[in-house]
């Protein structure tokens, strides 16, 4: 039980590619020092208390108003590589308005702030490891990588899991974006596999009638120390 | 065959749903220490954003840089972790960084300087280039601590694969 070329680390972008241009002055030069085998992984902690304020899960209630956008719901599970779940662990998200602009001050996209969305989400996961969100489909956004580049819609998520390997901050994508292809930051994880599990699911059974579109994305921790892969 | 999700870049606009927490200071704990550094590109300049994230027997911290690339913390100095085979760990910090331009976390280690119990450590003595090594023990300074993390260049940080 080692780790090969092929296996979950490879999966993860590169810290260079050059195409997302904030790569080439940031990504570390060296390779990656391998972890010594005798020293253990260390324990997270659950991170709830205090974390937490009644609305942080629903996106749409944190101001007088509702924001405008198309209202969804976001549903899914925190689980480890062995396809147990996360459980009463904190997940945080953070997301654009439905216009693509940032409650950010240094987002110049001349699109307009909402002022009943902030975009900020917490909750925290529950013993079979579920979470769910409610929010505005966030809207795509310009952001000069290269000429006319626009990021597909997405929504950051941050994970955490039982053990400091496992900790993860990633991006939610919307099926069938036409951007995809064209988005470095994406394209960085080769494997379509992979990419994919970026990718959440439209599903008719979360949708909930008269109200809000449902998607699915369910979250695979690696912490590959904790639970070694075949070669 | 892994199924885990790639990792993203925490990309520019997090500061709003990302919130500090700066304590990790142990209950009892009246001398903890203040630990401060900058997170630096390889053109020597600070990045404003990125998430720097401490992990100790205490707790979780986390700082948001600022416009200059500064984070600080208020820590407990850690006990030497005590295995049940008779090794030990050397007190240190778990650190991960998080930036826009950073596809993926890194992870390294912080140390504190003078420690008699450095030498002995598995970590730091797996590292064979001692200029490598020292990057991951922090400098004192008058009442604290201070850790750069270079994301490249010649004073490039030691990072780990986790």
């Amino acid at each position: 039980m080692t780790l090969t070329e092929g296996t979950a680390q490879a999966l993860d972008p590169p810290y260079l590619a050059p195409d997302y241009r904030s790569t080439v002055l940031r990504a570390p030069k060296r390779p990656l020092l391998p972890w010594p085998a005798t020293v253990p992984d260390a324990a997270f902690p659950l991170l709830g208390d205090g974390r937490l304020g009644p609305l942080d899960d629903d996106l749409t209630k944190q101001h007088d108003g509702e924001p405008l956008g198309e209202r969804i719901t976001v549903n899914g599970r925190v689980l480890d590589a062995d396809g147990r779940p996360v459980r009463r662990q904190l997940v945080e998200i953070w997301q654009a308005n439905a216009a693509g602009r940032y409650a950010h001050p240094v987002d110049q996209h001349p699109a307009p702030l909402d002022p009943n969305f902030t975009g900020a989400g917490r909750c925290l996961t529950d013993d079979d490891g579920h979470y769910r969100f409610v929010t505005v489909k966030p809207g795509a956004y310009p952001w000069g990588n290269h000429p006319n580049a626009w990021r597909p819609a997405h929504i950051h998520f941050s994970l955490f899991g039982t053990l400091l390997s496992q900790r993860l901050i990633t991006q939610m994508y919307f099926p069938g974006d036409p951007l995809f292809p064209f988005d470095p930051i994406m394209q960085a994880v080769r494997d379509p596999d992979a990419r994919q599990r970026m990718v959440a699911s439209f599903e008719l059974d979360l949708t909930e009638p008269e109200w809000a579109l449902g998607y699915r994305f369910d979250i695979v921790l690696n912490g590959q120390r904790a639970t070694p892969f075949e070669s | 065959m892994s199924t885990a999700t790639p990792s993203q870049t925490v990309g520019p606009f997090f500061s709003f749903g990302l919130v500090n927490a700066n304590l990790v200071v142990a209950p009892g704990d009246t001398a903890p220490v203040r630990l401060e550094g900058c997170v630096l590109d390889g053109a020597g300049a600070g990045v404003p954003d990125a998430v720097v994230e401490v992990l100790t027997p205490a707790g979780f911290g986390r700082c948001l840089t600022e416009a200059d690339g500064s984070y600080r913390f208020v820590v407990s100095k850690p006990s030497p972790l005590r295995h049940a085979d008779g090794t030990f760990e050397a007190p240190h910090l778990d650190m991960s960084v998080f930036a826009r331009g950073l596809l993926q976390r890194v992870a390294t280690r912080v140390y504190f300087p003078g420690d008699d119990s450095n030498a002995a450590d598995p970590v730091l003595t797996s590292i064979a280039a001692e200029e490598v090594r020292a990057t991951l023990v922090a400098q004192p300074t008058d009442g604290g601590l201070r850790f750069d993390v270079h994301l490249q260049g010649p004073q490039e940080t030691a990072f780990f694969a986790l």
